[in-house]
């Protein structure tokens, strides 16, 4: 295990719980991403207790697993699968991310390995995990393939990704950018360049060209009268998410 | 770090329960089963002292349990226990009524036949569902029953410490009020309260009466206020009777014979002879409800969140909903492993029933304002709008649905 936890100045402390309780206030400025939350650890739980033959309905389902996030920021996936048993390293680009996330993962007493480092470096050390958690990266990292290759590098034979990320179409331009950027404000205006969002297809090419197999994909739907995100089996013309699996020989 | 209660909640707390709820009544006890049954650890704290669980005399409480009640007393294992004890509502009728006159010929008539899902509801003598409740609790693998009374609690973003009147405290992730519409809980947690009072008390009591019910439940709106006579088992009726305050102050100062004498002449002869059955009870009616159903690592359910006007039963119904709403948020959130006690997953449980609730209450209140009147211009909107329910079956279908509490966004506790 890293020792990341310990490298907090104490007198920064107040500054990371701040900045924690605005990555975790669920009307702050992360408000989509968690009124998305729900639905995204309803496909990635699921998910995970298929392939790996869990019970949900068990304490700690994903003991022994070793799951890593990718783009963890505060930790709204690292936690929810640290508490149900999993091994978990939290990986982000931004170092500013790994003290909040450590400061919040501490209070809700819950043992995390967050780091700043990315998903490249981290396979250059051999690293390896049951499970990759690869939600709403791939369409902010500048070499979607080489990214995509790190993260197949990432899984033991078995593994699991998990991805997600946003179509590339009139749609998901209205909803993603004029919706949420600018009308909505939901996201800081310029989070997402359109042009860099990846249409299925692609995203199924840059899986199988990484050397993993796709198994399943949903559409994340957001229903403006009930204001909840559901999963659909068919629209995946916004926000979709993909499993793949890595070749065990 | 000199106070040491504050010590108590740092970082990394502890927790004897998952779950503590306050109050022992009967919702309390509804949400301590499901829970238990979903892996939580589960804690009931209540004020008062375990009744004597043996079959009690009847003492004249029952309650109207919905359809959709009784679903989810199924499902965790209540029903099975009172069934026997279970005189199912097969037709319901509402009518106008003038004292001294009994009721107008002209009036609705719901029958369950006219849905597929069975009898609207079940009158339930309180006594055996406490006691099932009871006896359930002692069943449970994961509940742990204390009699206390709650003297502080304190909450931080780690955790909840209940202390209770002996000196002990009780750690936990969440803490659920079941502690009635004057919730301490609540209280504690700074929650405030909106309401008003109808200036009318609801005086209830059983009756025997010579001749059968045939499960019909009856609903006189009388110029005072209404009257409902709901079907006990064997030849007996659960009577709610709401009046002004001043009626009913002087009616409870009247001895048993006057009591009855009074009551007689209110619904006709249509039972044959009366005699009351139990003691008679008594309840100011007041709406209340709080200004937030949850707060910080707090949630609150039944008439701790809102207390209503009972004119349709709907309390211990609204309650359970509460219940079955409550467990399947928390038991979706720890499926994900979300912090059940956050904000953004107790939000989930207030945005379903604040909305529900604050509806019926207002629903129930218009009604009640609408037919607790003489005036002859309402009396005859009144018999016309009933005709137009009478003669459209799909109206009709949909308020039996309503009183029988499978509409709207039912908890899955509540399916069928």
């Amino acid at each position: 295990m890293q020792t990341a936890q310990n490298t907090v100045d104490p007198a920064e402390v107040a500054k990371f719980e701040a900045m924690a309780a605005e990555w975790w206030d669920p009307n702050g400025k992360f408000k989509p991403l968690h009124m998305l939350n729900p639905c995204r650890l309803d496909y990635i739980t699921a998910q995970i207790a298929a392939e790996f033959g869990r019970d949900l309905e068990t304490a700690r389902p994903f003991e022994g697993l070793r799951i890593l996030d990718i783009g963890c920021g505060g930790g709204l996936l690292s936690e929810p699968m640290a508490r149900l048993g999993a091994t978990v390293v939290g990986a982000d680009a931004a170092a500013g991310n790994i003290p909040v996330a450590q400061v919040h993962a501490e209070s809700s007493g819950l043992t995390i390995d967050y780091r700043n480092v990315t998903a490249e470096s981290l396979a250059d050390d051999g690293e390896e995990f049951d499970v990759v958690l690869n939600m709403e990266v791939v369409e902010h990292v500048s070499d979607p393939q080489a990214y995509t290759t790190a993260c197949r590098m990432l899984l033991k034979p078995g593994g699991l990704m998990i991805c997600s990320t946003i179509n590339r179409n009139p749609k998901s331009f209205a909803v993603a950018i004029v919706g949420a950027e600018v009308i909505m404000r939901w996201l800081p205006k310029g989070t997402h360049e359109w042009s860099k969002f990846i249409t299925p297809d692609e995203l199924y090419k840059l899986i199988e060209t990484a050397g993993l197999k796709p198994v399943d994909r949903k559409g994340f739907v957001f229903n403006p009268i009930s204001w909840k995100w559901s999963l659909s089996d068919r629209d995946l013309s916004v926000n979709y998410v993909t499993a793949s699996l890595k070749p065990t020989s | 770090m000199d106070n040491p209660a504050r010590a108590a909640i740092l970082k990394r707390m502890t927790y004897d329960s998952d779950i503590a709820i306050v109050g022992g009544g009967l919702n309390g006890p509804a949400l301590a089963l499901p829970l238990a049954q979903a892996g939580f650890s589960v804690t009931v704290i209540d004020a008062l002292p375990a009744p004597d669980r043996h079959a009690k005399d009847f003492d004249g409480r029952a309650y109207a349990l919905a359809h959709g009640s009784m679903r989810l007393l199924d499902r965790i294992g209540i029903w099975e226990r009172i069934e026997d004890h279970a005189q199912p509502m097969l037709e319901i009728k509402v009518s106008d009524g003038h004292a001294g006159a009994g009721p107008s010929p002209l009036g609705l008539h719901f029958d369950h036949a006219e849905i597929e899902e069975g009898p609207m509801g079940y009158m339930m003598e309180d006594r055996h569902l406490r006691g099932a409740f009871l006896d359930a609790l002692d069943d449970q693998a994961g509940v742990t029953q204390i009699q206390a009374r709650v003297v502080a609690q304190e909450v931080s973003h780690t955790g909840a410490v209940l202390t209770l009147e002996d000196g002990n405290v009780h750690r936990t992730r969440l803490i659920i009020g079941c502690d009635g519409r004057a919730s301490g809980t609540a209280a504690r947690a700074g929650i405030t309260r909106t309401g008003w009072d109808y200036g009318q008390t609801a005086l209830v009591c059983a009756i025997e009466h010579e001749l059968p019910h045939h499960g019909i439940a009856h609903q006189f709106f009388m110029p005072e206020g209404p009257l409902a006579i709901l079907p006990l088992l064997g030849n007996r009726s659960s009577i709610v009777w709401s009046e002004s305050q001043e009626n009913a102050a002087a009616l409870n100062r009247l001895n048993e014979a006057g009591y009855m004498a009074a009551l007689r002449p209110r619904f006709g002869d249509f039972l044959g002879d009366i005699a009351l059955a139990g003691q008679r009870f008594s309840y100011p009616l007041a709406l209340t409800i709080a200004d937030s159903f949850i707060g910080e690592r707090l949630a609150l359910v039944g008439d701790a969140a809102h207390g209503m006007h009972p004119i349709a039963g709907q309390g211990l119904n609204a309650g359970l909903r509460d219940v079955g709403a409550l467990v399947q948020v928390l038991r979706d959130a720890n499926r994900r492993g979300e912090d059940i006690a956050s904000s953004m997953v107790l939000a989930r449980y207030q945005s379903w029933r604040r909305f529900d609730t604050a509806t019926l209450a207002m629903a129930t209140d218009l009604t009640n304002k609408l037919f607790s009147n003489d005036n002859p211009l309402l009396r005859l909107g009144r018999d016309i709008g009933m005709g137009v329910v009478n003669a459209l079956p799909a109206l009709r279908r949909s308020f039996i649905r309503e009183a029988a509490g499978l509409t709207g966004d039912l908890p899955d506790l509540m399916r069928g």
